[in-house]
């Protein structure tokens, strides 16, 4: 049994979006990501589960680099994607954030229209040749982020003006108007209430077909509904990482079983 | 009544405490009434403070109001006459040119007068006190104006700072004593003058837009320059304290390192609000003057020692207004690729931009109203001769501005000077008010963005 996933990644390493290796994240002396290692297909969801505080966010973070930010954050290891180091000291992390994009946990639309949301990030970049294709641009980020219907004809409103799930799905549109491979979702929903997390999720399955996707989430069954693979993270450790379906029914680790069995987290 | 009759035997037997005591909700507990009355008390606190607060504002608005108004108004006399071509060849033929002129004016006021059937005695030296000496003034127009010669003309003519007083109702009969400036009996002739209409309160526009004056004519002096050299300062401060200040904040708040020379930094700035506007003063004196040898009393001297000391106000309120941005939307800015700078010029600094304003007008409200450091760099106690064009033309010609001049005229033994100063505050406040109004136009425009 135990050989089994090792197999499946043997065959899945032509099919490798992230390549993560002996990733460790320092904050100050704190060691909080220790030896990960993980590959991430493309064009499939993965789901990073775990209780508080365990890491999962931080090593998301890693992913974009928006952990540069933080002074004190040391990053070691590697983490290829496509091949390519995004650690390389030629790497710059602003062009890295265009290609791997991020949703975070609490709506952050910036508080301007919601044509300005979308079309904020295609306009620095210089996506848009014109003014016509920069209004292609917003509507189709619009339509695939499934707010088309409900944003059209307030466009010029103030994307701070709009619903917690729309505003989320606002921040969606935002971060595949800028055309990314990999688009990283920090507890998407956590702010959400049912009913828009379900608009959030089905989105994200839709997303699936155009964009490697890696959704951290405190929630078992979220991560069971929208992921094909899943990570478990503890204490800093990659715990164990599989098929969804092998992580939720057959764990092969002791703390994955009492972890989704709700014995501790 | 039920209720009691229920509850006293609980009471009564549960000494043990293990029983909760029922209580109603109708009755206020001990520890209810006691918290309610301090609220009660702490409001009453905040009130009276506020109404105490009112009461000094209400008092001070009064007084000056009061006081300045006076300031705004001045006594004229009207006469109309006309001097022939021969009169003033005459006059200028003579060794005492003013005093000729002098008896033009005398024949012209008894002509009035008689028009007017007014028949009061007067003699040359009473007018000249009500007036000051008038013969330079009507000189002095028919040179610049010999076209005018043969032409009926009307002039207004000051009255003296006394005659003021006592139509303002600052001097009366009972506080004037017979000088050379003015006799008791001159006042007949005043009161005359102005049921005659030929004496009159008009508002004064010299006061709003002249230059000071000397000591001893109070009537002519204007805070017009002055409001000229506190605008050129304010322009300096402007455009060189906030864009210095806000490229500061920014680079410390989200580009520095956090290290000890970047903490020293920020210790510095703290305390260098802190400094008194004096030290400011000299500095400007030895750095600019001394050093720079930039000109004397010049507003852009002025400006710069200003700057010096907005820049920490505006520095300290900028960062606290970044710092204020929420930090998610750095990170979603960051998130769809901005740079850091991107970041910060196209989502944080527009919405720091109301407090960001705030500070700078409550930096540039304090420069304003700054005297110390003028006193300095001596953009103080300056009589205009031949305003306004020897000075005021621009950023390094000699200037006052309006605190530096209002001390100059509440220091001078004139009385009349002293309503000049409440006057001078006036004008200050309209300044600093109209300052502010455009400030929260401003401000209100970038906080719509939202």
């Amino acid at each position: 049994m135990k050989e089994m996933p090792k197999i499946d990644k043997a065959d899945e390493m032509s099919e490798t979006k992230i390549a993560a290796s002996k990733v460790q994240v320092y904050y100050g002396t704190t060691h909080a990501i220790k030896d990960v290692d993980i590959n991430i297909q493309p064009r499939s969801v993965t789901a990073f589960i775990g209780p508080s505080g365990c890491g999962k966010s931080t090593f998301l973070r890693t992913i974009n680099r928006m952990n540069d930010t933080i002074d004190i954050c040391r990053v070691e290891g590697e983490i290829l994607i496509d091949g390519e180091d995004i650690y390389d000291p030629k790497v710059d992390p602003v062009q890295l954030r265009a290609k791997v994009g991020m949703v975070f946990q609490k709506p952050n639309p910036f508080p301007k229209s919601i044509y300005d949301n979308v079309a904020y990030g295609p306009r620095i970049h210089g996506l848009a040749k014109n003014k016509s294709e920069l209004d292609e641009i917003v509507a189709s980020s619009l339509q695939k982020a499934g707010l088309w219907e409900e944003a059209k004809d307030r466009l010029d409103e103030p994307g701070t003006g709009m619903s917690g799930g729309q505003q989320q799905r606002l921040c969606i549109a935002r971060a595949i108007a800028v055309n990314p491979e990999v688009i990283l979702m920090d507890e998407p929903c956590s702010a959400l209430d049912p009913i828009a997390t379900a608009k959030v999720e089905e989105l994200i399955d839709e997303l699936r077909e155009n964009f490697t996707i890696v959704i951290v989430t405190h929630s078992m069954q979220q991560a069971a509904r929208v992921s094909q693979r899943t990570a478990f993270f503890h204490l800093g450790i990659l715990v164990e990482e599989g098929p969804t379906q092998d992580i939720f029914t057959n764990p092969q680790d002791k703390r994955t079983q009492d972890y989704i069995t709700g014995r501790f987290g | 009544m039920s209720d009691t009759t229920l509850s006293s035997p609980a009471a009564s037997d549960g000494k043990d405490s293990s029983v909760p005591q029922k209580t109603s909700l109708y009755k206020e507990d001990a520890l209810t009434k006691k918290r309610n009355a301090s609220e009660k008390r702490f409001q009453a606190y905040g009130i009276t403070a506020i109404l105490i607060g009112l009461f000094f504002l209400v008092v001070m608005a009064y007084s000056i109001i009061s006081e300045g108004i006076p300031a705004f108004t001045r006594t004229v006399l009207t006469v109309e006459f006309t001097v022939t071509q021969e009169q003033f060849d005459d006059a200028e033929g003579q060794l005492f040119k003013t005093r000729a002129y002098e008896g033009v004016f005398t024949e012209a006021m008894s002509q009035q007068f008689q028009e007017k059937e007014i028949a009061v005695p007067f003699d040359i030296t009473a007018i000249e006190r009500i007036v000051g000496k008038p013969g330079n003034t009507i000189r002095q127009y028919y040179l610049a104006n010999p076209d005018q010669l043969g032409e009926p003309v009307e002039f207004e003519l000051a009255a003296s700072s006394r005659v003021d007083g006592y139509l303002n109702g600052r001097l009366t009969r009972d506080n004037i004593t017979d000088s050379r400036f003015l006799m008791k009996s001159d006042l007949d002739l005043v009161d005359v003058l102005v049921e005659g209409g030929i004496i009159q309160t008009v508002f004064n526009w010299p006061f709003i837009t002249g230059a000071d004056s000397g000591v001893d004519n109070p009537g002519g002096a204007g805070i017009g320059a002055s409001v000229v050299g506190s605008l050129f300062m304010m322009l300096v401060v402007l455009f060189l304290s906030l864009p210095i200040g806000v490229a500061a904040s920014i680079y410390l708040e989200e580009f520095a390192p956090q290290n000890k020379f970047t903490d020293l930094i920020e210790v510095n700035i703290s305390n260098l609000a802190a400094v008194p506007s004096i030290v400011f003063g000299i500095l400007g004196l030895a750095v600019f003057i001394q050093f720079m040898h930039l000109p004397q009393s010049a507003p852009l001297v002025g400006g710069l020692v200003l700057t010096l000391m907005t820049l920490p106000t505006i520095i300290i309120s900028t960062r606290a207004s970044l710092k204020a941005v929420p930090p998610s939307i750095r990170d979603a800015a960051l998130g769809v690729g901005a740079s850091k700078m991107q970041a910060v010029f196209h989502h944080v600094l527009p919405l720091a931009m109301p407090g960001i304003l705030t500070g700078t007008i409550i930096g540039l409200a304090q420069a304003l109203g700054e005297t110390a450091p003028l006193l300095l760099i001596g953009m103080v106690g300056f009589v205009a001769r031949g305003y306004p064009d020897s000075f005021v033309g621009g950023f390094l010609d000699p200037n006052s501005a309006m605190p530096a001049q209002i001390y100059t005229w509440a220091a001078r033994s004139d009385f009349a000077f002293y309503e000049k100063a409440w006057g001078g505050i006036i004008v200050l406040l309209i300044f600093l008010l109209s300052m502010n109004i455009l400030a929260i136009i401003l401000r209100r425009r970038f906080e719509r963005r939202w």
